[in-house]
């Protein structure tokens, strides 16, 4: 296969998202790679032959139905907007329609990694699959671009692997990762995201062969890119959707990174008990999240719950109070490294899934390692 | 403001979910079903939208006839009127299911079409997405905040985004999917079950169409079984979990 990636990059670091680098792997493990950035610069490190580096000139900021156009263009699906089915599509040469492309910034290396000579005529062409990141943006990119081309998209998936019919056998998440789906995706460019987590091992994929994902290093010996500007030209009804973005709201650290969490369930027992773990959290450098009973209580902001329908965390260490379990929950706290879990009673579901069990009140035991702690 | 909401019966899973023998579904002989968590706040915020500005809330489900138990959750919180879009049971694929929606909210008029951002089942993220380019609407996803402008011709849409907070602003008529979060759905009053029982659901059959994406069968994955070490009992246990903080670099 011959893919193109979104490449999501951090505003603050510069640095691609670790969840862009999982879809570069996988992508990676099936053929040659080209990578597709919104931005001023390309980020270093990227372990593919080319870069495709979209102008902010041409599109400033988030707007998904221009990324997604954009990338319908380096793909070479540009004509298949508008036609309801694939008929015809077999006929389509290169990047016929596909014009504007602008390589004023070549690789440091003029021999290049294969791939790259002549690439006069555009990047894309033979592109069997465009993939991006199974993030919010990512997902929503791909939706927008099967919905313009008609090409079905297959969202998280874990595992693709090639058939020798042009379709593609995959595996991906339902259920936030609760369940697999094997799947079979017949057409004739697969539209793809890569599930930014996997909270529960793969395990054996299927009876054939399927390249797993495994993340990219960063920074490795990977071959210097040649890196093409673009300019594409865009009708103003794309950008008329865009992020307008603003800090409001953010300050504080955030669930999803912070290194530690510690959760709070039903056994907190109301609004009013949530002091203690605040506390812990402080004196551990981490934040305090809930499970779904709690925000629907009303005892605590939805953006404090981690699980299908919240946040997914993935902290070094998740202490999980009065929290039975729910499987909606596991699915928002198995990538935690380590989970402490304390709870009145040991048979909870939650105790399947922790490394260390407490039995006990957390109302008692919290406020015990909290006097614990302030005495080291 | 006249409101389409779109929503999916899923089973109620609770401490763990058990397949059918051929692995083609989720064993539901044991659960129930409710709409999809995204889309139970899709319905509140409709209901909520129309209360303060007046205009009406339809409901529409693709689904088989038990469907119909949701469009009636639905009808109980407010909802004027419901559609099922009745299924042969199988599951129907994102475009599919897109095409069948677009056809029923093309005639309608509606100003707003609300989609919860996915569902909880097959969380194919993208059926709201691919209504708005049928309909030639703009759309907006994983919104957490709504707001109507005052002259009622836009809708304010925001949502989060690695912590920062990105607003969309949309002319209508448009297409918005929302998160859980953006409201806490209310509960259903007695007044509101026994109206909801009395609507008459408008139901159109939709055949079957094969998929690009074709579902082989479900897996529940491998986990790694392992034995929680067990620290103690109350505040016994604290000793012992200062020293685990410890060992793992956290204290």
């Amino acid at each position: 296969m011959t893919s193109l990636v979104l490449i999501e990059v951090d505003g603050c670091t510069g640095e691609p998202a670790d969840a862009s680098l999982r879809a570069v792997g996988l992508a990676r493990s099936l053929g040659p790679v080209s990578a597709v950035v919104f931005g001023e610069s390309a980020p270093a490190g990227l372990d593919v032959a080319d870069v495709y580096l979209i102008e902010p000139s041409s599109v400033n900021g988030y707007a998904p139905v221009a990324w997604a156009r954009v990338l319908a263009g380096l793909a070479g699906l540009a004509g298949l907007a508008g036609l309801a089915g694939f008929a015809g599509f077999a006929g389509f040469a290169g990047l016929a329609g596909f014009a504007g492309l602008d390589e004023s910034a070549e690789s440091a290396d003029p021999a290049g990694p294969a791939g790259s000579a002549g690439s006069a005529v555009g990047p894309a062409v033979g592109v069997t699959a465009v993939l991006a990141a199974g993030t919010d943006r990512g997902n929503e990119v791909m939706a927008h671009l099967g919905a313009i081309t008609g090409l079905p998209m297959a969202a998280n998936c874990l595992a693709i692997s090639p058939e020798e019919d042009g379709a593609c056998r995959l595996v991906r998440q339902r259920w936030a990762g609760l369940l697999l789906e094997d799947a079979i995706l017949e057409a004739p460019v697969a539209l793809i995201t890569v599930a930014a987590d996997a909270p529960v091992e793969v395990g054996t994929v299927t009876p054939v062969e399927v390249a797993a994902v495994t993340p990219v290093e960063v920074g490795t010996d990977a071959a210097t890119p040649v890196v093409h500007v673009h300019k594409p030209e865009l009708a103003e009804g794309d950008l008329a959707v865009r992020a307008v973005e603003s800090a409001a709201g953010a300050g504080g650290l955030s669930l999803a990174s912070a290194r530690v969490v510690v959760g709070g369930g039903r056994g907190v027992g109301g609004p009013d008990g949530f002091a203690p773990l605040e506390e812990l959290a402080d004196l551990l450098g981490g934040v305090v999240g809930v499970s779904r009973v709690v925000t629907s209580e009303g005892w605590r902001p939805h953006r404090q719950q981690v699980g299908q329908t919240g946040t997914k965390i993935t902290p070094e260490l998740y202490v999980a109070c009065g929290i039975s379990g729910a499987i909606q929950h596991i699915a928002g706290c198995a990538g935690a490294k380590h989970i402490i879990a304390i709870n009145t009673d040991p048979g909870a579901p939650i105790m399947a899934h922790a490394d260390y069990a407490v039995i006990g009140d957390l109302h008692q035991v919290v406020p015990a390692l909290i006097t614990a702690l302030r005495e080291r | 403001m006249d409101i389409l909401v779109c929503v999916k019966r899923v089973p109620t899973v609770g401490g763990k979910i058990t397949l059918t023998e051929d692995g083609q579904d989720v064993d539901t002989r044991m659960s129930g079903f409710t709409i999809s968590p995204h889309e139970e706040c899709a319905v509140e915020e409709a209901v909520r939208i129309t209360e303060r500005l007046g205009g009406t809330v339809c409901v529409l489900t693709l689904g088989a006839e038990e469907a119909i138990e949701q469009l009636r959750d639905a009808l109980a919180l407010g909802v004027g009127r419901a559609v099922l879009l009745e299924t042969d049971g199988r599951e129907y694929g994102s475009i599919a299911t897109a095409t069948a929606i677009a056809g029923v909210a093309r005639d309608g008029g509606y100003d707003l079409v609300l989609f919860g951002n996915e569902a909880s089942d097959t969380g194919g993220y993208q059926v709201g997405i691919r209504v708005a380019h049928l309909l030639g609407m703009p759309v907006a996803t994983g919104i957490k905040n709504l707001t109507v402008s005052e002259d009622g011709s836009a809708i304010i849409a925001r949502r989060e985004y690695r912590g920062i907070e990105e607003a969309y602003t949309l002319p209508l008529p448009a297409v918005v999917t929302v998160k859980e979060g953006i409201n806490l759905p209310r509960y259903p009053s007695l007044p509101g079950r026994l109206r909801a029982k009395r609507v008459a659901v408008e139901r159109t059959a939709v055949a079957w169409e094969a998929d690009g994406l074709r579902k082989e069968r479900l897996r529940v994955p491998e986990t790694a079984k392992h034995q929680a070490q067990v620290l103690g009992n109350g505040v016994g246990a604290v000793p012992d979990m200062v020293r685990v903080l410890d060992e793992l670099g956290i204290v």
